[in-house]
């Protein structure tokens, strides 16, 4: 072996070693969102600057966050047990009022819209903006009346015929329809577990939001049930705009376009979910992806 | 790239061990170069036929460590720093593959040229072409074990002057072969020689380019020197 070689065996190091003149610059605190956490106006569905969040004894479950969400983007917020992103993602239909002793302050706007303000009704901004849940939770009512429901309680059909209208278009849209359209009267919560899921999704899509939120919709889900949903997801962007809470990183940079990293109630980190997975900007976000969080 | 550890050590292990596969393979190849250089220059048949048999082993880690890239890949779908270091090991090996290629070329033609009379002021020109791939790509591969990217630029900067010494070559080689038609088939073995050292020059400043996208996750394959100068120091 030359000097050089035995130089560069002395030098490969046993574990992982920080890479010279490498990633010194770093931010291994956090002081701010690292990435780009904002859009141009006209882009921007949702826009939140200064949100916290606290529970009951004033303690504090998120930190300042700033961020806009794009129009028919689907943004997916990720991070490990306990770092907020369930949390912000509940106060963007003030699902959070629901909490008791649950306080939130901050600045947020839907196409520049306070949602905290005085004319605002949640009911209303929650038809506005949907949510799906992590375990499907269909009503325990006919296919039919779980779809019919929000828009019966919204007044959204004049007639019987227009109603129909609205149930199988949004089991339509939500890829359930061919597989239902036999059963409408039949119970949903005697459908598969992917099936009930995407019966919600056409719940929610029934009311027609701007926005749906998801909050881990496939984790209780088998594999192919999983890629339906993603594909799913991929087809409502071009209608609704999509914020969605994941444990499943793979998941997030399979069909998300901007990636959110929180960390301890704090956002450390948005950008292009390509920037994400293969170059991230923080520390943290690094950290996580790679699998050496904890 | 930080020396935080996976959750999972498994993992970290089969990282490290395709690293430390790509820097065995690295210091095998440099022992390629450097016998063949010395074959060249030395007239050493027997070192010059050790080179070109030993090519096999070369090839073989190459094969050998791509699946166990694949294999990582598959098992852990590596992400950020992780999976630019895969994708940089996996392309690292092709070049040195190819520098290994070379090499054995060299021994070859150090075999066939044992014979010839004499190299006359190439011996000189040679030697120094020869001096400076070797410390080019020792300078490669201390870069991509210590992952510096400053070291790194320094290499692909350095190529330049290695295109530029076979450029000199070349043109005392076309007198040669003016100045008597006899020293035509020297001449091009001498040629061939001269140009896989050229080549190994090439493939060394592509291994930096790669060290560069894992350290900075910048690619800077086909920009000038102005630019990536910018680029990686814009980023400090």
């Amino acid at each position: 072996m030359t000097e050089a070689t035995l130089n560069m065996a002395a030098a490969a190091p046993q574990t992982h070693k920080p890479a010279a003149g490498g990633r010194e610059e770093f931010a291994h605190d956090i002081t701010g969102t690292v990435g780009k956490p904002f859009l141009d106006g006209k882009d921007t569905k949702f826009f939140s600057r200064g949100v916290n969040v606290f529970y009951t004894g004033n303690k504090q479950a998120i930190f300042d966050v700033n961020v806009d969400i794009g129009r028919n983007e689907v943004i997916a917020m990720i991070g490990p047990s306990g770092c907020g992103k369930s949390t912000f993602l509940r106060c963007l239909n003030r699902m959070n009022d629901t909490i008791a002793g649950c306080r939130v302050t901050g600045d947020i706007r839907l196409d520049g819209e306070d949602i905290h303000g005085k004319e605002q009704d949640p009911v209303l901004l929650r038809a506005r903006v949907g949510m799906v849940f992590q375990k499907p939770n269909p009503f325990p009512k006919s296919i039919y009346d779980n779809v019919a429901y929000g828009p019966r309680l919204h007044g959204l059909a004049a007639n019987r015929a227009e109603l129909d209208e609205i149930v199988e278009s949004s089991l339509t849209k939500a890829g359930l329809f061919k597989e239902v359209k036999d059963r409408l009267q039949t119970p949903g919560t005697g459908l598969s577990g992917g099936q009930q899921q995407r019966l919600c999704i056409a719940r929610t899509i029934a009311v027609s939001p701007e926005v749906i939120l998801m909050d881990e919709p496939t984790s209780a889900l088998d594999p192919i049930a999983t890629a339906t949903i993603e594909e799913l997801i991929d087809e409502l962007r071009q209608s609704f705009t999509i914020c969605i809470v994941t444990h499943s990183m793979q998941q997030a940079a399979r069909i998300s376009q901007r990636t959110a990293y929180f960390h301890m109630g704090k956002l450390v980190e948005v950008n292009n979910t390509k920037t994400v997975f293969t170059n991230p900007q923080h520390q943290l976000t690094e950290n996580y992806i790679t699998g050496r969080f904890g | 790239m930080n020396n935080t550890q996976h959750t999972s050590h498994q993992y970290n292990q089969e990282l490290e061990a395709a690293r430390s596969k790509l820097m065995t393979m690295g210091g095998l190849v440099e022992t390629q170069v450097t016998d063949a250089i010395k074959a060249l220059l030395e007239r050493d048949s027997a070192l010059g036929e050790k080179v070109s048999f030993s090519d096999y082993e070369i090839n073989t880690m190459e094969v050998a460590i791509d699946e166990q890239c694949a294999e990582i890949i598959a098992r852990r779908q590596p992400a950020a720093s992780d999976l630019r270091l895969l994708l940089t090991i996996i392309k690292v090996i092709t070049d040195l593959e190819r520098i290994g290629d070379e090499a054995e070329k060299v021994g070859r033609y150090a075999v066939e040229m044992t014979e010839t009379a004499s190299y006359g002021d190439l011996h000189n020109s040679l030697r120094h072409l020869g001096e400076h791939v070797k410390a080019m790509l020792s300078d490669t591969l201390d870069a991509l074990a210590r992952l510096d990217v400053k070291q790194a630029m320094q290499v692909v900067s350095n190529d330049q002057q290695v295109d530029e010494e076979f450029d000199s070559i070349t043109r005392q080689l076309y007198t040669r072969m003016l100045e008597d038609p006899r020293n035509i088939k020297d001449s091009l073995n001498v040629t061939w020689c001269a140009r896989s050292m050229e080549r190994i020059g090439d493939h060394c400043k592509n291994i930096c380019e790669y060290v560069i996208y894992l350290v900075k996750g910048k690619d800077v394959r086909h920009t000038n020197l102005e630019k990536m100068r910018d680029e990686i120091l814009g980023n400090d």
